[in-house]
């Protein structure tokens, strides 16, 4: 029998969360993150409403997607660009592959995007041929490592400079003096610069989709996405449905917000509006331009009322970066594309409920990524509406559907209640005194593997208030 | 005429943790208040809650609401199970008959520390506790019902308390209800985590005001046989004065 997610996850959560090496890479990537992230929100005037605000505009953008996708579809046109509706990962990545066979592409240089990784795009285009390039740093390491990224916004998050170095020795064939990140930087970008000249494709992601004006804005830090966008004869824009907003002037706080909670600049070092194919008598930009809009269950959630908002997302990575639960456990152990917190809830929505609701599951609720989500998802709260989802789906164990039936029956009834929690203790007592603690007959072995065993005292509050107690 | 308050005893509380609920009676009763227990009440539905199982919680809920309709005020040793009643049942009960009055609940349910510094308007207990303390932000106080400074205030008042700070007093201990045992060897991680925090502090002890996560965290030092214990604000402030 093959292995489920749901079991895989927890074999690699077990190791991970023993790997001390790893805690502490993540754990010094994550507090310098915490020390720019506030030193960038303390240059913003007022934070909590720069929150509300891009809350509001992403909101109006979901709750009125139809409109402002057609009106950005519409402006794309008529400056000669293409625009195609993907209903799913499929379609998307056909149009591409087939586009690109029809242009005669052999290479390909990629930005850095979430939703190619999201449609496996890379391997479909290898298979007929046509070699990519990702050429975003982070990206071009975990391509070369062969693995996906480990973080939505730092790919190679969990690497060290040691390894990356090591690792340019062995796949780039080029002689590697120093671990020296400017130096690796500088190794990779020869590299790259070759394959931008090369490549007659260019693809890469949007951050936004601006409406009115009909343009796609792009934010990097490397400048990897205006080579990507500008040399190769065409170039092609795969995004998610849901990266619409209204107004070109909504950029003006959603641009500093994300730039913030991404990495703690005031804005990114490059961010880039593009809007068509090169224009008469304009001397650079691409022949052939075109936007690929990916459903691939978007509009699955946009049409729940009650879990819309995780649509809001603009994927900053801010809710990984707090939480303990990644921390621990790390991006590659999600086993999902989008991982942490916005990745729990929202792959039981795109890829189903069945298979990952364990992600779901897998959260301590603890909250820290509702209070940074710069559009103000209440990711932790969604999360519980997912679980609930999962029950109603009946897709849990009978143990446990049964152990919950249980519970109730005996919550419902006091005396039930008193009886049942002094067997329970008297019964622990027992085993604990007879050696049995987290032994195969210990009925609290999960709690009790790896902790002290809970005090089991003789009488309950409620009994000792009985005894005397209650006298006020 | 004495001003009375109800309290709410999480299930686990009363099972396990008796004494926590016994210095909570003991601190309110010192102030001036008069504490009524009902004695039928049982468990708030959380854990069913929290596990998706909104069916099953729903008659506990229902029940809670009947058990304290009366009381005037209710007063919970556990920022977690306040949360649940709070925050929570109006979205479990929305819709059918208790609705409107689960939120009438909701808005006389408080934590223990925030009815002493809110409602009684107490910070100093004339108490004692000449040890060196830490204090661990539990998630739900924090985040769910903004409980930051009302531990602290009552904290600083002491006699002979030495308040410590952890580094990250914020991150979650890793307790998180059936998620401790679901997915033990993560919670286990982050409760080592946690442990790391506290031990470097120095503290003696470490607080809450959620015996949840001083149970799990107590379980997790127990094991590394760490010189902090874990004591409830309640037991901290139900001590004598020097």
């Amino acid at each position: 029998m093959s292995t489920t997610p749901a079991q895989q996850f927890l074999r690699d959560a077990a190791i991970k969360s023993a790997d001390m090496v790893h805690r502490e890479i993540i754990r010094r990537g994550m507090e310098s993150y915490e020390t720019v992230h506030l030193k960038g929100r303390a240059r913003i005037k007022d934070w909590e409403a720069a929150r509300q605000q891009c809350q509001e505009i992403k909101r109006e953008a979901i709750n009125h997607l139809d409109h402002y996708l057609l009106q950005f579809e519409e402006k794309v046109i008529a400056r000669g660009g293409h625009v195609f509706w993907a209903a799913d990962s499929h379609e998307a990545c056909t149009y591409v592959r087939d586009l690109a066979l029809r242009l005669g592409v052999r290479t390909v240089v990629k930005s850095k995007s979430m939703v190619t990784e999201e449609i496996q795009l890379g391997p479909v285009l290898e298979k007929a041929g046509i070699k990519v390039w990702e050429t975003d740093f982070g990206e071009f390491i975990v391509q070369l490592r062969n693995e996906p990224p480990y973080h939505i916004l730092t790919p190679c998050m969990h690497l060290t400079r040691d390894q990356i170095a090591q690792l340019f020795r062995e796949k780039l064939a080029v002689q590697i003096e120093s671990d020296d990140p400017g130096y690796l930087m500088t190794v990779a970008r020869r590299k790259l610069r070759q394959a931008f000249f090369t490549a007659e494709m260019g693809i890469s992601g949007a951050n936004f989709l601006v409406a009115d004006a009909g343009v796609v804005a792009i934010s990097t830090n490397e400048g990897n996405g205006r080579l990507c966008t500008t040399l190769p004869q065409s170039h092609v824009i795969i995004t998610g449905i849901e990266k619409v907003i209204p107004r070109l002037e909504d950029l003006a706080v959603l641009w500093p917000v994300l730039a913030t909670s991404g990495t703690g600049q005031g804005i990114t070092t490059y961010s880039t509006l593009i809007g068509g194919p090169r224009q008469p008598g304009e001397i650079d930009g691409p022949e052939e331009f075109h936007v690929v809009l990916v459903d691939n269950g978007r509009s699955r959630l946009l049409a729940d009322s009650e879990q819309r908002e995780v649509l809001h997302c603009i994927r900053c990575g801010a809710c990984l970066n707090v939480c303990p639960v990644f921390r621990h456990i790390g991006g590659h152990t999600y086993g999902t594309i989008y991982s942490g917190p916005i990745g729990s809830v929202l792959t039981s929505h795109l890829a189903g409920v069945k298979e990952f609701k364990h992600l779901s599951y897998a959260s301590s609720l603890c909250g820290a990524c509702t209070s940074v989500c710069p559009v103000k998802i209440d990711l932790h709260h969604h999360l519980l509406q997912n679980r609930r989802n999962a029950v109603a789906a009946g897709s849990q164990a009978v143990s446990e559907r049964l152990g919950f039936k249980l519970w109730r029956y005996t919550m419902l009834r006091p005396q039930v209640y008193s009886i049942a929690g002094w067997m329970m203790r008297a019964l622990m007592r027992m085993i604990n005194g007879l050696g049995l603690t987290a032994t195969i007959l210990d009925p609290m072995r999960k709690w009790n593997r790896d902790r002290a065993p809970v005090p089991l005292p003789q009488k309950s509050f409620r009994a000792l208030w009985r005894k005397g107690l209650g006298g006020n | 005429m004495q001003k009375k308050v109800s309290i709410f005893v999480p299930c686990f509380v009363d099972q396990l943790l008796p004494q926590v609920a016994i210095d909570t009676v003991k601190v309110l009763r010192r102030i001036g208040y008069s504490v009524d227990f009902p004695a039928d009440q049982t468990c708030c539905g959380q854990p069913a809650y929290n596990t998706g199982y909104w069916d099953d919680a729903r008659p506990c809920a229902k029940r809670f609401v009947r058990v304290f309709k009366n009381a005037e005020v209710i007063v919970c040793p556990s920022g977690s199970c306040t949360t649940m009643v709070r925050k929570f049942y109006s979205q479990l009960l929305a819709g059918n008959s208790y609705g409107e009055e689960a939120a009438a609940i909701a808005h006389r349910t408080f934590e223990f520390s925030e009815f002493l510094v809110k409602i009684a308007g107490i910070t100093d207990l004339g108490v004692s506790f000449p040890h060196t303390v830490t204090y661990h932000a539990s998630c739900h106080g924090l985040r769910e019902l903004g409980i930051r400074d009302e531990p602290l205030q009552l904290l600083r008042k002491v006699n002979g308390l030495k308040l410590v700070d952890m580094a990250r007093l914020d991150e979650c201990c890793g307790f998180g209800g059936t998620f401790a045992t679901k997915f033990a060897d993560i919670s286990v991680a982050m409760g080592t985590s946690k442990a790391e925090s506290i031990t470097e502090s120095g503290a003696e002890f470490v607080t809450s005001i959620d015996p949840s996560c001083l149970l799990h965290i107590q379980g997790i030092l127990g094991r590394k046989e760490s010189a902090a214990k874990t004591i409830h604000l309640a037991s901290i402030l139900a001590r004598e004065g020097s």
